[in-house]
């Protein structure tokens, strides 16, 4: 294939999948649909997707993390994490309802967020470089909302999908870092005042700020890096809980405050 | 239909003769197949009747089927409980022969430690948040005598709700202004994670745990005395353990505590 196909291939992967979006109809995996490719590939549909929502005037503001337990990885036959870009569009606010009228097959995920107070980029970082450049920890409830039916995927699907991103909360309650161990730290998810689960912080990659640090890692290789006022959430701490209208998914973290998410038509 | 007080003292005798082999027995339940709760208890209390006699001591309770996921694999929807008798316990960092045991998992749980007897059938969470002194970070030893896990409900309770050992952490964290249910835990083996979980896992709140415990006590006759603990529940799902390993659980707020198998 020449570079120009390659472009063109990656232009196509991207298009599907925005009109996926656009159009809330979901779709066959693309590695079964339009051939097999790689991780690389992946991120650079992933950055068409991101571009083209850029184009229609959304501004990014942030990234996510998935595949950060090691059982999904095992589950999807992976050894590392994965990353997609926040948008502003995505965002939700305390109190505001989740619209499940736009979205197909939405999923939350309860997450540690981080906002982070100056740029941090490089292929040293580490938790520790992280958390020095975190204003505040939040409670967060990531919405994932997969373009593939019934979230059947592989990981450069997943990845070109950009990691399912579909809508992020930040609970109203701000943390200041220091002082908070995230590794022990507590969490108990309820759908509709039911537990449907508990964890704590070291779930994610052993430790949240170390998922971070591997994103930074991972965009130090494609020579970019994260900026002072972008939000992170680190990757779920328990298993993806499906919603529907009516629903409503409340986070308690331990230190960090509560979370909560109504679901609407 | 309940069993007899001589079928209840012949599986409370095999159980006694189980535990001293260590070798597992077919689930109680494949031989009285109506055997209810009640029996089961009834037989717990005649094992720990003999127990005692041999010389044991009552240091406290645990609870188990404390979580959503373990009722629904055995397909009933409440907890149950056994006494902890004096030899189960261990010191922080102990080593325990995977050899004394039969099928050994852990579990990592809060311990509460009473500084107030309990008693009563109205007894409430914020009671026994008035009666305890202090959580503790404790690990827990299940096994089963009955071959395979292949359990039901009535077959825990008579084994002692398939208890095997305690390690209680080595620091005392007083209870007040504490909230138990957000507390979150970390399991490793080697350094490794193998499980996360928060103390709302125990029936959705320790102290919750430890009230029903008490509601369930009371028309037994008997209650929770001041000085005795209550395990009060896996916070995760339970573990396979094996021989040359070490477990540490972590908590936020109470400390670690760790066993090593040999």
């Amino acid at each position: 294939m020449t570079g120009t196909d390659a472009a063109a291939s990656v232009r196509e992967l991207a298009a599907r999948l925005v009109d996926a979006e656009t159009k809330r109809t979901p779709i066959a995996a693309l590695t079964t649909t339009c051939g097999p490719f790689g991780v690389g590939t992946a991120y650079e549909v992933q950055d068409a997707v991101v571009a083209a929502r850029v184009q229609d005037g959304a501004v990014v503001a942030g990234a996510k993390l998935g595949l950060t337990s090691a059982a999904k990885q095992r589950q999807m036959h992976v050894d590392q994490p994965l990353y997609g870009w926040l948008t502003d569009h995505m965002a939700l606010d305390v109190g505001q309802p989740l619209d499940c009228g736009r979205l197909i097959q939405p999923r939350c995920e309860p997450e540690i967020a981080f906002l982070m107070s100056r740029d941090l980029a490089g292929p040293q970082v580490t938790a520790a470089h992280v958390l020095a450049a975190t204003a505040a920890l939040y409670p967060a409830i990531d919405v994932l909302d997969s373009r593939f039916a019934g979230y059947s995927f592989t990981l450069p699907d997943v990845v070109a999908d950009n990691a399912s991103a579909a809508g992020f909360l930040l609970g109203g309650q701000a943390t200041e870092p220091g002082g908070v161990d995230l590794r022990l730290t507590g969490l108990v998810l309820e759908k509709n005042g039911e537990l449907v689960g508990t964890a704590a912080g070291a779930a994610v990659l052993g430790h949240p700020a170390a998922a971070v640090a591997w994103l930074v890692r991972a965009l130090a290789g494609r020579g970019r890096g994260l900026a002072a006022g972008q939000v992170v959430i680190a990757g779920a701490l328990t298993e993806a809980v499906p919603v529907a209208p009516g629903d409503t998914i409340v986070a308690h973290f331990d230190r960090l405050g509560t979370v909560e998410l109504a679901c609407r038509d | 239909m309940s069993l007899t007080d001589a079928e209840v003292s012949k599986l409370a005798a095999d159980l006694h003769q189980a535990r001293q082999a260590g070798i597992a027995i077919p689930p109680l339940t494949a031989r009285h197949p109506g055997m209810t709760m009640a029996d089961g208890y009834r037989v717990q209390q005649e094992l720990v009747a003999a127990l005692t006699a041999g010389g044991e001591r009552v240091v406290g309770y645990k609870l188990g089927l404390t979580s959503t996921p373990m009722q629904q694999l055995l397909g009933v929807d409440s907890p149950d409980f056994a006494p902890v008798l004096s030899s189960h316990l261990n010191p922080d960092g102990a080593a325990v022969s995977a050899a004394s045991f039969i099928a050994p998992r852990v579990e990592a749980e809060i311990a509460l430690v009473l500084r107030e007897d309990l008693r009563g059938p109205d007894c409430t969470a914020l009671d026994v948040a008035a009666a305890v002194t202090g959580a503790v970070a404790a690990l827990e030893i299940v096994d089963s005598r009955i071959a395979d896990w292949k359990i039901k409900l009535a077959d825990t309770i008579a084994d002692l709700a398939s208890s095997g050992a305690v390690v209680l952490g080595p620091a005392l964290t007083p209870a007040a202004g504490l909230d138990l249910r957000v507390l979150g835990m970390v399991l490793t083996c080697n350094g490794n994670l193998i499980a996360t979980g928060a103390g709302a896992a125990a029936l959705g709140n320790p102290l919750q745990a430890v009230a029903w415990l008490v509601q369930t006590l009371h028309p037994l006759g008997e209650d929770l005395r001041a000085g005795q603990f209550i395990m009060t529940g896996a916070l995760h799902a339970a573990v396979d353990i094996t021989a040359g390993q070490n477990y540490r659980a972590e908590f936020d707020r109470l400390g670690a505590v760790g066993l090593r198998v040999r």
